[in-house]
C-alpha cells in the first residue's frame, strides 16, 4: 500500500500543463510551489503493480521534465 | 479501527507531502507552497514528536522522530533548532528507514570453526573480555586496541577512553575522525591553541562573501548550503567556490575557481603575498594579537611503517614571513597552480577589502591532504592578516564529517594522544584525568602510541593482537585496504567488530557485537559549531542489540574495573556526561548542562552563565577573554595566535608516463560515508545505487570511453572496477578521475594510497597517481 512523493519539474513554461495532466490521474495529488517552476505529487495507491502504473502514467506527460522521488512510506496491507 | 487507519494513511500522506516540500526548500530557498509545511501535519494525531539531532552529518541538524506504538513511522526538520530551522536534507528525511533493513544485526555472532553462530548477547561479552584480559596478560597491555568513531555518542567516547587509557593503562586508542577532522585539529591546535571554530552557523546571516575551499557542501553540508543560497538570493551575498572538480556547488555558487591537485598551499600564499603587497594588512589587529612561527620542511609522507615526525616551531618577525611570500607572488603560483593571476588577485581582493564579510569554509579537500595542517594553517593567516575573525559573519571555519567528530572525537578525545581535557603529554591533564576516573596518575601512559593508519599497519605486522571497532567501517574507509583487509584476517589478531549492520570490517571479525542505532539508545553529539546535542532513546531495537556505551561498560566489568565503572543501565548516558562535564569545567569549554539539553535543540561551548559563547576569543561575546583586549586567543599562554610560514610541497605521488592520472575521491549526497546505513534505505539506494568513474569529457574522447562502460582503475597499490561517468553528478578537471567511495561493491581505498599529514597524521584520499583502461 504504497505512499510516495515527488517533486515534478516541469518542461520550460509548462507548469500549469502539467499541473493540469497530473490532475487528471488517479491516486495522485498535485501541490504546486507558488513561486518556482516546480510541483509536489503524491500518489496513493493498493499495491506496487498500482504505483508503478501510477509512475509510469505520470513520466508519459510530455511537459514533465524530471521526476524525483523524495519520500515512500508502505502502509499496513489491512489498511 | 478503520477511522484510526485511515487517519493514519491520511497522516502519512500529508507527511510524504511535508517531506517534498522540505526537500524543495532544501534546492530552493524562498520556496512558497500553496499549504505549508506545518500546515499539512495532522492536528491531534497520536504521534509522538521526539528531538534529536540527526545521524548522519557533521552539520547536526535538528530532527522530530515521529514514534507511533513504539514504532518510529515520520522524521521532520525541528523548526526550534537554529541549525537548520526546520529543513532537512534527503539523508536526514529518510534515515529512520534503515532500521527496517532485514539484514540488521540482531544478536551477537561468534566465529566458531568458520561459520558464524548466534550467541546470548552476555556470553559474547564473556568471550570478549577474557580475550582481552589474556592478550594483555600475555603480550602486554599496548597488545590491545580500540579503534572508534566520530559517530559515536559522547557516552561513548568516554567510557571507551576511560576504559583504554583509565583502566588498561595503554594509548591504543584511535578514531575514524583521524581519517577526516586531524588536520583540522592540528591546524587549529598550532595556530590557536585551542580546537574547533571559533564562530558559528549564524555567521552564514552575516557574511557578504563565502569561501569554499575544497568543499562540495550543496552535496556533503546540504542545509547549510541552502542557507548560504538563501542569503545569496535575499542579500547578494557571494559563494565563491575553490576546488579541483566542478560540482552542484560549483554550479550554485558566483564564481568557480579550478585549481591544480596539491597547489592549494601556493594561492594561499599567494593571497597573502597580495594582501601585503597591497597594504591590506589590518596593522593594529596584527601587532596586538599575532606571532609569526615558521616549522620544519620537507617533513615527508609517512609512508613507511614506524613513520615517526615532529614539528620544531621557530619565531620569525613580520619582515622574514614577508620575505618568503615573495616566492608566492600571483605570477608565479599560476604558473603551475592553473589558477590565473586574476583570481589569484580577484581571490585576494575580496579578503583584503576591510568593508567585506568573509567566511571560509573547508571539510575534506583540506583536511585529506599530506600538508593538511599546513593548508589549515594557511587559511588562518588570511584571515589573521586581515583581522577577519571570531565575528558575526568574518572567520575561518571548519566544517566537520562526522556527527559527533567534535562532540567525541575531539572533545572527548578519541585520538591516541588526547584525553577528555588536553592530551597525554601533559602531566597536568593526566593528574586531571586520573582524579575525575580515580585511577592512579601513573596508570596513564604519557606517550600516544598508535594513529589510525599505524594502528592497522601494527595489526598487519602482528604487535597488535586484539582489535574491537565501534561505529566505523574501516575495511572500506581506511586508505589502501588492500593492506590493512588481509592484516584483519590474519590468525594473530582477534576482531571484534560492534555494528548495526554487517560490513566488510565485521566480515573478518571473531566476534559481531549487535550495537543499538541511533534513536533506540540516549546519546549526545558535538556538531561542527561546538553545539552539543542530547536525546533520549526513541525506541526499543531488537533482538539483544545493546547500547556501544553499556557493551563497554559490560567488559569493563568482566575485566575487573566495576569500580571505576559505577553506571546504571537505565541511567548511563546522564551519568557519564554529568561525570564528564567535570572535564571542561570553567568559561573556556564549560558544557551545558543536561538539564538544558534536554530542553532545547542543543547548545553551544563554551556555556557560561546560562549562554551559549557564539563568538569565542572576541570580548565582546565571549567571557572567557580576560586580556582587556578586544580579542583574546587565550589558547596560547601569550593570548596571541600564530600565522605559520609554511611553503608549497608537492604531493607524493603524481601523476606519470605510467599512471597519467589524478585520483580524487569522496562523497555523494545521498550516502552517508561506506553506505552501511544509507545503502539500505531505499530510496537513497535507488537513487544512487553504485559508485562509479567520473572524467572530463576531452580524456573520456580521447581514450573513447562511453558513458556506463566498465572501467578498471589502477594504481601501484590495486585496482577496481567501476562504470564510467561522463558529465553527470560532477566534472573533474582534465587529467583526474574522481570516484566516490561508499560502495562495498567497488573498494576504491584498494586503490588510494596511505600517506598522510606528518603532523596531523590524516591520511590524504584525494591525491595519487592511477591509470584507466577498459575493464
Ligand atoms: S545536512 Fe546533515 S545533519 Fe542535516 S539533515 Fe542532512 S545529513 Fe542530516
Amino acid at each position: 500500500m504504497p505512499i510516495k512523493s515527488y517533486l515534478a519539474h516541469p518542461q520550460e513554461g509548462k507548469k500549469e500543463a502539467l499541473m493540469e495532466a497530473l490532475s487528471k490521474i488517479d491516486h495522485c495529488d498535485v501541490i504546486p510551489a507558488e513561486n518556482k517552476e516546480l510541483l509536489i505529487v503524491v500518489t496513493d495507491t493498493e499495491s506496487k503493480t498500482d504505483d508503478e502504473k501510477v509512475k509510469e502514467s505520470i513520466e508519459a506527460i510530455k511537459y514533465l521534465k524530471l521526476l524525483a522521488l523524495v519520500s515512500g512510506f508502505n502502509t499496513p496491507k489491512n489498511n | 479501527m478503520q477511522n484510526s487507519l485511515t487517519n493514519r494513511r491520511n497522516f502519512i500522506k500529508k507527511m510524504a507531502a511535508a517531506a517534498a516540500m522540505t526537500a524543495a526548500a532544501t534546492m530552493f530557498p524562498g520556496i512558497i507552497f500553496a499549504s505549508e509545511q506545518e500546515a499539512n501535519l495532522p492536528k491531534g494525531g497520536n504521534l509522538d514528536w521526539k528531538k534529536g539531532p540527526c545521524r548522519f552529518c557533521g552539520v547536526g541538524c535538528g530532527i522530530l522522530v515521529g514514534v507511533d506504538q513504539g514504532k518510529a513511522v515520520a522524521v521532520k526538520g525541528d523548526p526550534n533548532s537554529s541549525v537548520n530551522k526546520g529543513l532537512l536534507c534527503v539523508k536526514g528525511y529518510h534515515q529512520i528507514m534503515c532500521t527496517q533493513a532485514k539484514d540488521r544485526l540482531t544478536h551477537a555472532l561468534v566465529k566458531k570453526n568458520g561459520k558464524y553462530v548466534q550467541t546470548p548477547i552476555n556470553e559474547a561479552l564473556d568471550i570478549v573480555a577474557n580475550k582481552m584480559k589474556e592478550t594483555i596478560e600475555k603480550h602486554g597491555k599496548d597488545s590491545v586496541a580500540m579503534y572508534t568513531s566520530g559517530q559515536s555518542t559522547i557516552p561513548e567516547g568516554y567510557v571507551a577512553s576511560k576504559l583504554m587509557k583509565g583502566a588498561i593503562g595503554t594509548n591504543n586508542l584511535d578514531c575514524n575522525a583521524r581519517l577526516c577532522m586531524a588536520s583540522a585539529v592540528a591546524g587549529f591546535l598550532t595556530s590557536f591553541g585551542a580546537d574547533e571554530p571559533m564562530g558559528c552557523y549564524d555567521d552564514i546571516d552575516h557574511a557578504d562573501y563565502f569561501i569554499t575551499w575544497g568543499n562540495n557542501m550543496a552535496e556533503m553540508h546540504p542545509v547549510l548550503f541552502s542557507r548560504m543560497l538563501e542569503q545569496k538570493n535575499r542579500r547578494g551575498a557571494k559563494i565563491i567556490d575553490f576546488a579541483t572538480r566542478t560540482t552542484r556547488s560549483s554550479t550554485a555558487s558566483n564564481k568557480s575557481i579550478l585549481f591544480e591537485p596539491q597547489t592549494d598551499l601556493a594561492v594561499a600564499n599567494a593571497i597573502c603575498y597580495e594582501i601585503i603587497n597591497n597594504g591590506w594588512v589590518n596593522k593594529s589587529f596584527v601587532e596586538n594579537h599575532v606571532n609569526f612561527n615558521k616549522g620544519l620542511t620537507n617533513m615527508g609522507y609517512g609512508l613507511e611503517d614506524k613513520f615517526k615526525f615532529k614539528d620544531k616551531p621557530t619565531k620569525i618577525d613580520f619582515e622574514a614571513y614577508k620575505k618568503f611570500l615573495e616566492d608566492y607572488t600571483p605570477e608565479k603560483v599560476a604558473k603551475y597552480s592553473k589558477v590565473s593571476v586574476k583570481d589569484i588577485k580577484y581571490l585576494a581582493a575580496i579578503y583584503g577589502d576591510p568593508n567585506k564579510k568573509v567566511v571560509s569554509y573547508w571539510c575534506m579537500g583540506m583536511n585529506q591532504h599530506t600538508r593538511g595542517t599546513w593548508m589549515n594553517n594557511l587559511v588562518y593567516n588570511i584571515h589573521l592578516l586581515t583581522g577577519k575573525i571570531s565575528q558575526p559573519g568574518n572567520g575561518p571555519f571548519s566544517l566537520t564529517g562526522q556527527p559527533s567528530a567534535c562532540g567525541t572525537a575531539r572533545e572527548v578525545g578519541t585520538f591516541t594522544h588526547k584525553l577528555p581535557k588536553g592530551v597525554v603529554m601533559n602531566e597536568k591533564h593526566r593528574r586531571l584525568a586520573a582524579k575525575i576516573w580515580k585511577v592512579p596518575y601513573e596508570r596513564i601512559p604519557s606517550k600516544p602510541t598508535y594513529h589510525a593508519t599505524e594502528m592497522f599497519r601494527a595489526v598487519d605486522r602482528g604487535d597488535i593482537k586484539f582489535i574491537w571497532t565501534q561505529v566505523t567501517n574501516p575495511l572500506v574507509s581506511l586508505p589502501k585496504t588492500g593492506r590493512y583487509r588481509p592484516a584483519m584476517e590474519k590468525e594473530s589478531c582477534f576482531v571484534v567488530v560492534s555494528d548495526v549492520f554487517p560490513t566488510p570490517t565485521s566480515d573478518v571479525a571473531d566476534v559481531i557485537l549487535p550495537a543499538s542505532w541511533h534513536i533506540e539508545k540516549s546519546g549526545l553529539y558535538g556538531n561542527s559549531e561546538r553545539r552539543t546535542q542530547h536525546w533520549d532513546k526513541m525506541v526499543e531495537g531488537p533482538g539483544e542489540t545493546t547500547p556501544d556505551a553499556w557493551m563497554t561498560i559490560e567488559i569493563a566489568k568482566r575485566m575487573g574495573y566495576g569500580d571505576l565503572f559505577p553506571y546504571s543501565e537505565e541511567n548511563h548516558v546522564e551519568e557519564i556526561y554529568n561525570e564528564y562535564r567535570q572535564f571542561h569545567e570553567g568559561a573556556k569549554h564549560g558544557m551545558a548542562p543536561l538539564e538544558v539539553l534536554k530542553k532545547e535543540s542543543g547548545a553551544i561551548w563554551p556555556y557560561v552563565n546560562g549562554k551559549s559563547t557564539q563568538w569565542r576569543f572576541n570580548a565582546k561575546y565571549d567571557p572567557a577573554c580576560s586580556n582587556d583586549k578586544d580579542f583574546h586567543f587565550y589558547g596560547k599562554p601569550d593570548g596571541k595566535a600564530v600565522i605559520w610560514q609554511r611553503p608549497y610541497e608537492p604531493a607524493p605521488e603524481v601523476p606519470d608516463a605510467e599512471y597519467p592520472f589524478w585520483l580524487n575521491t569522496g562523497r555523494v549526497i545521498e550516502h552517508w560515508h561506506t553506505g552501511s546505513m544509507t545503502r539500505r534505505i531505499p530510496v537513497l539506494h535507488k537513487a544512487m545505487p553504485e559508485a562509479y568513474v567520473e572524467f572530463h569529457p576531452d580524456d573520456a574522447n580521447s581514450l573513447g570511453i562511453r558513458n556506463g562502460e566498465k572501467i578498471k582503475v589502477s594504481s601501484r597499490r590495486g585496482s577496481c572496477v567501476l562504470p564510467a561517468s561522463i558529465n553527470q553528478r560532477g566534472l573533474p578537471t582534465k587529467g583526474q578521475v574522481f570516484v566516490p567511495f561508499f560502495d562495498e561493491n567497488m573498494l576504491i581505498n584498494d586503490v588510494t594510497l596511505d600517506a598522510f599529514c606528518p603532523i596531523s597524521k590524516e591520511p590524504d584520499y584525494k591525491k595519487c597517481a592511477v591509470k584507466v583502461e577498459k575493464a
